[in-house]
């Protein structure tokens, strides 16, 4: 099996990473990086609890092949806390609406949630419940309901439009 | 402010497991690597029902990088005993690690590949040639449930398909009845098969250390003594000799309560190794070979007089339990039976059940296993209350218990105490604004719109008081700094006990919260518990911390009142400090208790027990400790596609003193989702050959985030009958809300006069039941 050697900066570090070619991003991650908060909850695309960014963009590291990071920027969950280790805006709005209850799903949804966040131009509304369930639709959670997750989203977006948070 | 009205308990403390989930610093299965760890992969079968004619491993084992390929051979001779505690000596069907000379479900296991990773693995376990000789597989129940000695059976040894049974139907007193009756009511209803599917499924690292000698597991389980205890087993070895550890678990909801032959087979190949072997599962095998659930048909009467009173309800019930359920049959029947009457004043019950095997996956516990008795008393109380041209809210109240029937024995045996069905049927429909929906379903359908309204009620078993899930133990200890542990044998799944607990003990040992750690799922610390399920936390294992708080208390206020030169009664100790009531200067702290118990031993009282701990096993008094609720929601439904979009739901519950409102409002919303999705969109289907075709979460839906409306959950605090006053509710929204939103569904649709017979309905179920005669879908 032929192995790739790629530099990929990781949560703002560069790793060196040499790796089979069929080897996904989030084993990578997981087993080479030593990220396991990156999590597999179904291996094909369609839960969204391995989801991280990649130059900014949130994807499925299930569906993502390692060899082809070389030279992109990938950020996980754990790279969204502070360098402190203090949780970021919308880690911290999930504690505070308990979006989260076995917390398996969670840091796939923290990813999309911070993306769906980032992307909406400054100044913008408060997106409306419609286009929060929009956002989240591509994540599943099996314990909470969603009620928490929704609500934490509305927390965290309230929050960064008065600029108390980013 | 709540019931509870305490420091701690009662309030919505946020929970202490968060920063680290969120973080992605989680302790999951998958997260446990240790050094010269192998990794597992299965090989499956294909076919339902067949012989197997050749199971060539050579290749397999020849590839570079597997270090073992195991098959019934090698493995099932060396297994001891597979059953779970709770059922040694129950019914069970044949069980095996592999599949040995023929398959019985897609999914059954054949053989174990064990590898130096994962990759290699996998690719060895498609070196495997596997030939299958193919026979009909046994589905229907009906006709499985007939099937005889030398027939087509599921369990040739065991001479038919019929795991169990449950017959108490009256005919005599069911035939006055009915001869008596204004009216009987009579529907079937089928339920579809669900999956459990926690987004973590099973997974499980197992060392083996001959030199110790020492198992030590890491699981992904609700009940890590439990793993202890089957491993031992299965293993022939000490009870001692094994340590399980349960670290954060990614949901169960009764699927990891006991171990599963694959389970099994993780600890068989690290006692044969003596290397560490992680196994975690993929999605698909999840879904083929972890446990299913529900999968239930029925037909169901209910005799009313021309008031509308209830008379008595019967129900004819088979119950798919596949072919190897885990835990015993795995059967529901006995929990359907005895909860049919629900939350009513059904003076007459009649029930026949047949849990009945099948070429399929193993039923497995699902939140409120037993929830079926819900699905069929709450549709067919809607369908008679259109009968009999009542609103079916009329119905219900003129049946549901009033505070002056309690307690109340139903007629299969429960005593039904401390609940509140009629004002949460009352306050369901006030929160709902049940009058005036109707008045707009009214408008709506004049312009062609088609809204529903359904309701559903329950009463909901919980903190059973007997048998192996009766007890639990606490044991909390005072370090000598002052600091607080606390052990027990529960695990952390999702339901936040590592946060409600020390509330508790924060309460009534009389500390502050920070100061208590709680330490739970390892079976080396912890006193034996039967972990997390059964509704049974709150006031079983809470019960525990309690009363051991309490106890403690009382302990160290007879120390400080040696030291303070006071009378224990005139002592409070809050906060850590244990003061002289009314003179506030007169106190000591928990670390000057402590440092006088554990450095002058010699100055101590000598009737007050040595020490700051106590361990205390606790029972409820009452076998069950009752919750109760009622759901109602509303639907729209187009009649053109078959769409079904939920437009409100909302729950009024009742589980006693509230421990914690946000975990209880998370819990309650967790499992409405879970029943929505039962109630239109998961079906775990089969084809005519027994060949799974939703083994994927793009076959097997479900919910989003989109397809859930806002849930307004209202509370009653009616204290149950145990000291803190709590009951379990962990089961009740899954177990309630498929009824409701398929009656809502029936309310919507009563214009067209159908009564949906089977659950969940898709939109392309909806739009047939609307369109009967058309000859293709939309």
């Amino acid at each position: 099996m032929a192995e790739h050697d790629i530099i990929v900066t990781v949560n703002g570090e560069r790793r060196r990473l040499r790796v089979e070619s069929r080897r996904t991003l989030a084993d990578a991650l997981r087993d080479d990086l030593g990220l396991t908060g990156t999590h597999l909850g179904c291996e094909h695309g369609a839960c969204g609890a391995c989801t991280v960014l990649i130059d900014d963009e949130p994807q499925r590291s299930c569906l993502v092949f390692a060899a082809q990071l070389g030279g992109h920027r990938v950020t996980t969950v754990e790279g969204l806390c502070g360098p402190d280790g203090s949780l970021g805006a919308v880690q911290e709005a999930f504690r505070q609406c308990h979006g989260l209850q076995c917390g398996f799903c969670t840091p796939g949804f923290v990813v999309t949630v911070s993306a769906f966040l980032a992307e909406r131009p400054p100044g913008l509304s408060v997106p409306d419940d419609d286009e929060i369930r929009d956002a989240l639709s591509g994540n599943l959670c099996r314990c909470t309901g969603y009620q928490g997750i929704i609500a934490a989203v509305r927390h965290a977006a309230a929050a960064s439009s008065d600029g108390a948070g980013g | 402010m709540t019931a509870a009205g305490g420091r701690y308990v009662g309030q919505s403390v946020l929970r202490r497991e968060d920063r680290r989930m969120l973080a992605g610093r989680g302790r999951y299965v998958a997260d446990v690597h240790l050094p010269g760890m192998l990794h597992a992969a299965f090989v499956r079968s294909e076919v339902a029902r067949g012989r197997v004619v050749r199971l060539d491993v050579a290749a397999a084992r020849a590839l570079p990088g597997v270090v073992a390929v195991y098959t019934a051979a090698d493995l099932n001779p060396a297994v001891g005993p597979m059953w779970a505690t709770m059922y040694i000596g129950a019914p069970h069907p044949p069980m095996r690690p592999l599949a040995a000379g023929d398959v019985r479900f897609v999914g059954d296991s054949l053989a174990i590949v064990v590898a130096e990773d994962r990759y290699v693995a996998e690719d060895a376990a498609a070196l495997v040639e596997v030939d299958i000789e193919p026979q009909p597989a046994v589905l229907d129940l009906a006709a499985a449930a007939a099937a005889v000695p030398g027939g087509e059976l599921v369990h040739p040894e065991l001479g038919t398909n019929v795991a169990g049974a449950v017959d108490a139907v009256d005919e005599g007193a069911w035939g006055a009845i009915c001869a008596q009756a204004a009216h009987v009511v009579t529907r079937s209803i089928v339920q579809g098969r669900a999956a459990n599917v926690p987004l973590e499924g099973r997974g499980m690292v197992a060392s083996w250390d001959p030199w110790v000698p020492e198992l030590q597991v890491w699981a992904s389980t609700q009940n890590a003594h439990e793993v202890r205890a089957a491993a031992a087993r299965m293993l022939g070895i000490g009870e001692h000799q094994v340590r399980v550890v349960a670290n954060d678990v990614g949901g169960g909801f009764g699927m990891k309560i006991y171990v599963s032959p694959d389970e099994a087979c993780i600890l068989l190949a690290t006692h044969r190794l003596a290397r560490p072997v992680q196994w975690i599962e993929d999605r698909r095998e999840n879904l083929l070979a972890a446990g299913h659930a529900r999968a239930d048909e029925a037909t169901v009467s209910l005799a009313l007089d021309a008031q509308g009173h209830m008379l008595g309800i019967r129900a004819d019930h088979l119950e798919d339990v596949g072919a190897f359920p885990i835990g015993s049959i795995s059967s529901s029947t006995g929990g359907v039976r005895r909860y049919l009457p629900g939350p009513y004043r059904i003076p007459h019950v009649s029930y026949r059940g047949r849990a009945v095997y099948t070429n399929t996956g193993g039923r497995i516990a699902y939140r409120g296993p037993w929830m079926f008795e819900t699905v069929l008393r709450e549709l067919v109380v809607d369908q008679a209350a259109r009968t009999l041209g009542l609103d079916p809210l009329e119905l219900r109240r003129r049946n549901v218990l009033v505070a002056a029937d309690l307690p109340y024995a139903t007629p299969t045996g429960a005593v039904l105490d401390a609940i509140t069905p009629a004002e949460t049927l009352e306050q369901a429909a006030e929160v709902l604004g049940h009058a005036a929906f109707r008045a707009e379903q009214v408008v709506a359908r004049s312009q062609g719109r088609y809204l529903g309204v359904g309701m559903a009620m329950f009463v909901e078993p919980s903190g059973m008081g007997a048998g192996i899930l009766g007890t639990d133990e606490a044991i909390v200890r005072v370090e000598p700094s002052g600091a607080v542990n606390v052990y027990m044998g529960t695990g952390s799944t999702g339901n936040s006990l590592e946060t409600t607990i020390p509330q508790i003990v924060a309460e009534h040992l009389g500390c502050p919260i920070d100061d208590v750690a709680f330490h739970q799922g390892d079976t080396a610390s912890a006193p034996w518990g039967h972990g997390s399920g059964g509704s049974r936390a709150a006031v079983v294992s809470g019960g525990a911390a309690r009363a051991a708080s309490i106890e403690l208390n009382g302990r160290i206020r007879r120390i400080a009142a040696d030291l303070l030169e006071a009378a224990p009664e005139d002592l409070d100790l809050v906060d850590g400090v244990v003061s002289v009531r009314g003179t506030p200067a007169r106190a000591v702290t928990l670390a000057d208790v402590a440092a006088a118990v554990y450095k002058r031993p010699e100055t101590m009282p000598t009737d007050v027990p040595r020490g700051l701990e106590v361990a205390l096993r606790y029972k409820p008094d009452q076998p069950y400790t009752f919750s109760n609720a009622t759901h109602a929601c509303t639907c729209e439904i187009d009649v053109g596609t078959g769409q079904v979009t939920l437009r409100t739901y909302v729950v009024s519950e009742d589980c006693g003193v509230l421990i914690n409102p946000m975990v209880v409002d998370g819990q309650v919303s967790g499992g409405v989702v879970q029943g929505i999705g039962g109630a239109l969109l998961e079906r775990f289907a089969y084809d005519e050959q027994g060949t799974p075709l939703t083994t994927t979460f793009l076959d097997y839906l479900l919910p989003t985030a989109a397809d859930v409306p806002d849930i307004r959950i209202a509370h009653l605090e009616t204290p149950s009958r145990n000291p803190g006053g709590a009951k379990g509710m962990g089961e009740g929204g899954a177990i309630a809300a498929p009824a409701a939103v398929v009656n809502a569904i029936a309310d919507a649709l009563a214009p067209f006069g159908i009564e949906p017979a089977r659950l969940p309905l898709s939109p392309s179920d909806v739009w047939e039941l609307i369109h009967p005669s058309a000859g293709e879908r939309p």
